[in-house]
């Protein structure tokens, strides 16, 4: 069973490897696949709590409307506007980050991207890792860094879940001379609210919500392509039935 | 009595002779469809020229929604996409027949290129609808370079500035020619409004304009079939070629098989993957354009990287522009490099054989290096591959010429 678990978390690995060769320069390390259940209307609805409570106050996702989160994860209108809405009227609002774009600016150096197709932009296992990636800098003003995107202006927003960690790098002296500096992994320094094991689904529920925003209609044209496939095997068959009898005489 | 009247049953006193006596109606239908011969022994090859009016029509009528709901400014563009993808009412639809029909545009007029230097159809009495078709080649290009620009994503900015930007090389005139393109200084709102009006407007018109007298020419000298033989040589009592069919309903028929296979196919996109791994719908392009940030890799959409793997071989700007616009046209001139009395390569030598298939290899393999970042291996590797290109190209009357051909058959092999 451990074999096969191996085996699979290679291939997916490899696959995500393929996958992910546009956007692989952003750092030196591998990512860990996301392992995302994009059918699990659980899973999304739970990433939708997490998104509300710890990303929605400097994010926005302009071109996602609450109504259309309600409808695709199965929420009233009552269970959006008590648990979702927190700075919005109507369900029919998009979602606008609490945190006034000039303030962030002046606070951070830049606004927080818009994460609307942030998951279609650089792919999910790229903010899978990058969630899961802040570590420990003296560096850095918000006292973090992150493997992912060096020099990030994001602080660690969910240390109280995830604690805080420091990040191993070694350098490589090239033949060349040059040196590489790889990363070689995580230590937790102290420890959050969650185990590992905890946080690494809290945030793939919350990169699985991401990767749904970013195309809310992904599961409805999968839905609709089986049915149009059918229909033109069913025409297929007809058609050639056709040819057959129109070219029988030509010999 | 015509065919018509023939199916009908009954004489055509009525509508159709009213018609008729006014507008060439009846005798249009015969000579265009009805009554136009094409060879029975067509194969699978040579359902590409269909398949790109399909697509054609496709892209007009899924553009003229886009258009409904799009709104060709900067400050907008992005937002009126993502408007289309999320609120409108089948608008990602609409959207992904479109993105993807751009693709499959591209696929399926490569694959009927490919057709006509498998079967020699360039050749003489064919060269004007081959030279016409190299022409809609070109509109298609330009027509696919002033689309992309409209999502207003970052590929579509870095993309179009990179581009747009070769033309500086020219000497002399590049600079005022870049700025004419863009209409300003960087790609800004004027550009996008002015690739909008060609995209929608100008380039439409022309390649609708060009498809038509394609297909009239195609008309007057008959389409050529895989054998490369003349059907118009052995004709029956009734003056019909006797290895020919009528275009409707026999090819109709079969056109109607393989459009349906091609429906499939783009359905299987459209439907399961229309980013195709980020080769229809680059990552990139799901960020609005920034001009203060460029992509750490910018690459065109796959369809014009053979010419970008050129380009990007040669280490000298002015040189670049020359190859790749070489690339571009040397096509052109298939009917006359080739010197080869056969057509089809079913009675070609080895020598045409070989170098067809080392073409196809450099075209595809040229096609991924634009695709990758320019690593010194890879822009070796595209050199390589760029003087194979040019090579297939230029040394093509010699080996054409050398090359010892099977004796051609009168009449075409058919196997029912």
């Amino acid at each position: 069973m451990v074999n096969l678990k191996r085996i699979a978390s290679v291939l997916a690995l490899g696959a995500c490897l393929v996958a992910s060769q546009g956007y692989a320069a952003g750092g030196a390390t591998h990512f860990e696949p996301a392992e995302l259940e994009p059918g699990n209307v659980a899973s999304l609805q739970r990433g939708a709590r997490n998104f509300m409570n710890y990303c929605a106050g400097c994010h926005s996702a302009q071109y996602v409307r609450y109504n259309t989160i309600g409808k695709d994860l199965d929420l009233s209108e009552e269970q959006l506007i008590d648990n979702l809405m927190f700075n919005a009227e109507k369900t029919f609002e998009t979602i606008q980050a609490s945190m006034p774009a000039e303030d962030a600016k002046r606070w951070y150096g830049k606004a927080p991207p818009d994460l609307s197709l942030m998951a279609r932009a650089k792919g999910a296992d790229y903010v899978y890792n990058f969630l899961k990636g802040f570590y420990v800098s003296e560096d850095s003003p918000t006292g973090v860094n992150n493997v992912v995107l060096q020099g990030t202006s994001m602080p660690h927003v969910l240390w109280e879940l995830q604690g805080y960690q420091t990040a191993h790098f070694e350098d490589h002296e090239n033949k060349d001379g040059s040196v590489t500096t790889t990363f070689e992994g995580f230590e937790l320094l102290s420890a959050g609210s969650m185990d590992a094991e905890d946080y690494d689904d809290f945030v793939r529920d919350t990169v699985n919500f991401l990767a749904y925003i970013a195309e809310p209609v992904r599961s409805d044209r999968r839905k609709l392509g089986v049915w149009v496939l059918m229909f033109l095997i069913f025409f297929f068959i007809l058609a050639t039935q056709l040819k057959k009898a129109i070219w029988k005489d030509v010999t | 009595m015509s065919r018509i009247e023939a199916e009908v049953g009954k004489p055509q006193g009525g509508f159709i002779k009213w018609i008729d006596d006014r507008f060439p109606l009846t005798s249009t239908l015969k000579y265009h469809v009805t009554e136009y011969y094409a060879s029975k022994n067509f194969n699978w090859w040579y359902v590409f020229g269909v398949l790109a009016m399909v697509v054609l029509v496709i892209q007009l009528v899924t553009g003229i929604f886009l258009t409904m709901n799009y709104k060709p400014a900067a400050a907008d563009a992005f937002a009126s996409v993502e408007y289309i993808m999320r609120d409108v009412e089948w608008g990602w639809l609409i959207r992904y027949m479109h993105s993807t029909g751009a693709s499959f545009f591209f696929i399926v007029v490569y694959l009927h290129m490919f057709r006509a230097m498998l079967y020699g159809s360039y050749k003489k009495p064919r060269e004007l609808i081959w030279l016409i078709g190299m022409l809609i080649f070109f509109v298609l290009m330009a027509e696919g370079f002033a689309g992309y620009l409209l999502p207003w994503g970052q590929m579509s900015y870095w993309g179009a500035q990179v581009i747009i930007s070769l033309f500086g090389a020219i000497p002399v005139v590049g600079d005022a020619l870049v700025e004419l393109i863009r209409g300003d200084y960087s790609i800004s709102d004027i550009t996008l409004n002015r690739f909008f009006a060609l995209h929608v407007i100008v380039l439409p018109l022309a390649l609708i304009g060009l498809i038509f007298v394609h297909i009239v020419a195609l008309h007057e000298v008959g389409s050529n079939n895989p054998d490369g033989i003349e059907i118009k040589k052995n004709k029956g009592p009734d003056g019909v070629p006797l290895d020919g069919v009528p275009f409707h309903p026999h090819h109709t028929s079969k056109d109607l098989v393989g459009i349906i296979v091609f429906l499939m196919i783009f359905s299987a996109v459209v439907f399961f993957a229309p980013d195709m791994g980020g080769l229809f719908l680059e990552h990139a392009n799901f960020e609005p354009a920034n001009m203060t940030a460029t992509p750490e890799h910018i690459a065109p959409v796959w369809y014009y990287t053979p010419y970008y793997a050129i380009l990007r071989a040669v280490p000298d700007k002015l040189w670049g522009f020359i190859l790749f616009a070489m690339a571009v046209v040397l096509p052109v001139f298939l009917p006359w490099l080739d010197r080869c009395r056969v057509r089809s390569i079913r009675y070609r030598g080895w020598m045409y054989k070989t170098a067809l298939s080392v073409f196809v290899v450099t075209f595809i393999t040229l096609g991924w290096l634009g695709l990758q970042a320019a690593t010194p291996t890879y822009v070796l590797l595209a050199r390589v591959f760029s003087v194979l290109y040019f090579a297939f190209f230029l040394l093509m009357p010699f080996y054409t010429a050398m090359d010892k051909t099977k004796p051609v058959p009168d009449r075409v092999v058919y196997h029912g």
